[in-house]
């Protein structure tokens, strides 16, 4: 197949994390977390994601060398 | 209620996501060459790509606005429509009845129709097909504005007309590819987004054991607190099948077999295995073995989602009944019953901070867009190829169609737009519709399983099969009311009343289960009286007696379909035996 969606997600994911992990960082002990029962979740979600993000674009970079390889033995 | 408050943080998420689903779109652009590339991605994509899509298109609105309110209202009775609805169905789907869509040169369902019976069977599908398809996309369209009006304030037209927007050019510009790998990103967005509302749900309640606990007094005192007629078992919301034994037990309102036969058998059968909007996605994978493991593939994940649209509803009726930490609760509509329709979006604003806020409201979007988008990429293959191609204008260059599809994309898109503000100004009419479409495909399954597993059956057989399977479902709405139906919307509409249903549920499934059985059986009496038109030769390939079995080759033993398919239904069935 001609494009690998692994890498819209992977890149998608990894932006999300890391913006939601900073963000986190951030904001730590801020009131705002009241709502979510003083748990920042910001922080936890954005590892998550970010996590999930790059075992995508592992995968999808794996999955390109070795098409390369494959490409140049024909 | 008051809008929930949403910061600069959570608009740049929401951007970030818009902007990668156009990407997308943009990048397939240069893919699309023919019109097979554009309607039927040149059957190219890998199972997993599609199996997660095949689900993927389903969580859209109806989903989870809908399974939120009744994992509310009927507790843990509502994985039905997944363990025993779904699950089964999606298993036929791959083991039996994939290799004759696949495998004929069909390019949908309808299509397959034609190939099987005859021009006026299909005909009578397409069309149907068509104009559903239309209006669910233009509810979904209007669900989703008016979710954005109530719950950010946003304007309802300006919501109607950039979603519309968002998915028309991704969808036109990549066709059904595009539309398969957005759905992929919105599935995978759609878990991230409700996960940790579903966590925090969870945990504000005590976790499964706080729930199961506040379930209980929500069914003994059920009239207090959801305004049912009587009260309940004390764990009627958390057993799925202990209280089956008669309607009046469960809050659901169904016995056993009526929901084993109409919703496990004929809706969920007729809805999975014979709708082209989720079959057109097994139809876009690379090869048979791919296909026929696409529904099977998309049924593990399928098997979990009651876990992030109906456990969120769950939790919120028991924190209804008893508050937690956070003083979460149902509102109530100024009648002063509870608005359970926007449980879901309700529990996002309530328990995340800005920043998951935004990823939650963007999971929410990328839902409603992939149900809208499935419904336009359905409705222009099937416009295309079932009604322009064959009754417009057939035998033009590959050029035209292509074009027609891009047209057909765009016009779909406005007219669903226009549905959608239809279902705003005439709520009836939307209703109405439904009720239409519910009758049309209720017997839909058995004109399939007759073609596909008995040659004998013949055109005539299937088309007036259907049609008499279509009035029937009519009549019997029109006969019977649900108990303490206002409207005649609910039935009833034909004078006399001869049977009341305990529920609205009941009675969907009785319909639909009349409508199957009548659809069967005048397809059996007239095939029989009339004369086959098509040879054994001709329906090669479409039917189960005349085409060779298919042998796996370089595939594991475990990923066979069949195989996958045993691993699925042991897998459902240790869920339903779990929460027994």
């Amino acid at each position: 197949m001609h494009a690998d969606i692994r890498f819209p997600i992977g890149l998608l994911f990894s932006i999300i994390g890391i913006i939601l992990t900073v963000y986190g960082f951030v904001t730590s002990g801020a009131e705002m977390y009241s709502h979510s029962l003083n748990i920042n979740i910001n922080l936890y979600s954005g590892i998550c994601l970010l996590i999930f993000g790059g075992v995508m674009l592992c995968m999808a970079i794996v999955a390109q060398k070795k098409q390369k390889a494959e490409d140049s033995k024909k | 209620m008051p809008h929930i408050e949403i910061g600069a943080i959570d608009y740049t998420i929401m951007a970030i996501y818009v902007v990668f689903v156009l990407g997308i779109g943009f990048v397939l652009r240069r893919y699309m060459k023919t019109s097979s590339d554009f309607l039927t991605s040149g059957k190219s994509i890998p199972a997993w790509i599609t199996g997660l899509a095949f689900i993927s298109t389903n969580l859209g609105a109806l989903e989870v606005i809908g399974m939120g309110a009744s994992g509310a209202k009927y507790g843990i009775a509502t994985c039905h429509f997944y363990w025993i609805g779904a699950i089964p169905a999606m298993v036929f789907l791959g083991v039996f009845m994939m290799p004759f869509y696949y495998g004929s040169k069909a390019r949908s369902v309808p299509e397959y129709l034609k190939l099987r019976f005859d021009e006026k069977t299909r005909g009578f599908n397409a069309i149907s097909f068509a104009v559903m398809t239309i209006f669910a996309s233009g509810i979904s369209m209007f669900a989703m504005a008016k979710l954005m009006q109530i719950l950010l304030g946003w304007d309802f037209t300006m919501s109607i007309f950039i979603s519309a927007v968002i998915v028309l050019v991704y969808t036109f510009l990549g066709g059904l590819t595009s539309a398969i790998y957005n759905e992929v990103l919105q599935f995978f967005l759609i878990v991230a987004g409700f996960i940790p509302v579903v966590f925090l749900g969870l945990k504000d309640a005590g976790g499964w054991s706080g729930v199961q606990q506040r379930l209980q007094e929500v069914a003994i005192n059920a009239p207090a607190i959801t305004g049912a007629a009587q009260s309940y078992a004390p764990d009627a919301w958390t057993k799925s099948w202990s209280y089956m034994g008669s309607p009046s037990s469960n809050p659901m309102g169904v016995e056993w077999f009526g929901l084993v036969m109409g919703l496990g058998f004929v809706l969920s059968f007729g809805y999975w295995c014979t709708n082209f909007l989720v079959v057109q996605r097994a139809m876009a994978a690379n090869s048979m073995s791919a296909a026929r493991r696409t529904p099977l593939i998309g049924a593990f994940p399928k098997m979990f989602i009651p876990f992030l649209v109906i456990l969120p509803g769950m939790i919120a009726i028991a924190l209804t009944a008893h508050s937690g930490t956070s003083g979460f609760s149902i509102p109530k509509l100024a009648d002063g019953t509870l608005d359970y329709n926007n449980t879901i979006p309700m529990m996002l604003g309530h328990y995340l901070p800005s920043g998951a806020l935004g990823l939650g409201l963007t999971a929410l979007m990328a839902s409603f867009m992939s149900g809208m988008a499935g419904n336009v990429t359905a409705f222009n293959t099937v416009w295309t190829y079932d009604i322009y191609q064959t009754y417009i204008k057939p035998g033009q260059s590959d050029k035209h169609y292509l074009r027609m599809g891009h047209i057909a994309t765009v016009f779909g898109t406005i007219v669903s737009m226009g549905a959608a503000y239809m279902a705003a100004g005439f709520n009836n009419i939307m209703d109405f519709l439904q009720l239409i479409f519910a009758f049309v495909n209720a017997p839909l399954f058995a004109t399939f399983l007759l073609g596909m597993f008995w040659k004998r059956a013949t055109g005539h057989g299937a088309f007036i099969g259907l049609l008499s399977g279509t009035l029937t479902a009519a009549i019997h709405h029109g006969l019977t009311i649900p108990a303490g139906a206002q409207s005649l919307i609910k039935g009833g509409w034909l004078g006399s009343v001869v049977h009341t249903y305990p529920s609205e549920m009941a009675q969907n499934f009785w319909t639909a289960t009349f409508a199957w059985t009548v659809c069967f059986v005048i397809t059996i009496l007239v095939s029989l009286a009339t004369h086959r038109t098509k040879t054994d030769d001709d329906l090669k390939g479409l039917v189960y007696s005349l085409t060779p079995r298919i042998k796996e080759t370089g595939v594991a033993w475990y990923a066979s379909p069949a195989a996958l398919g045993v691993i699925v239904l042991a897998a459902a069935l240790v869920l339903n035996i779990i929460f027994w």
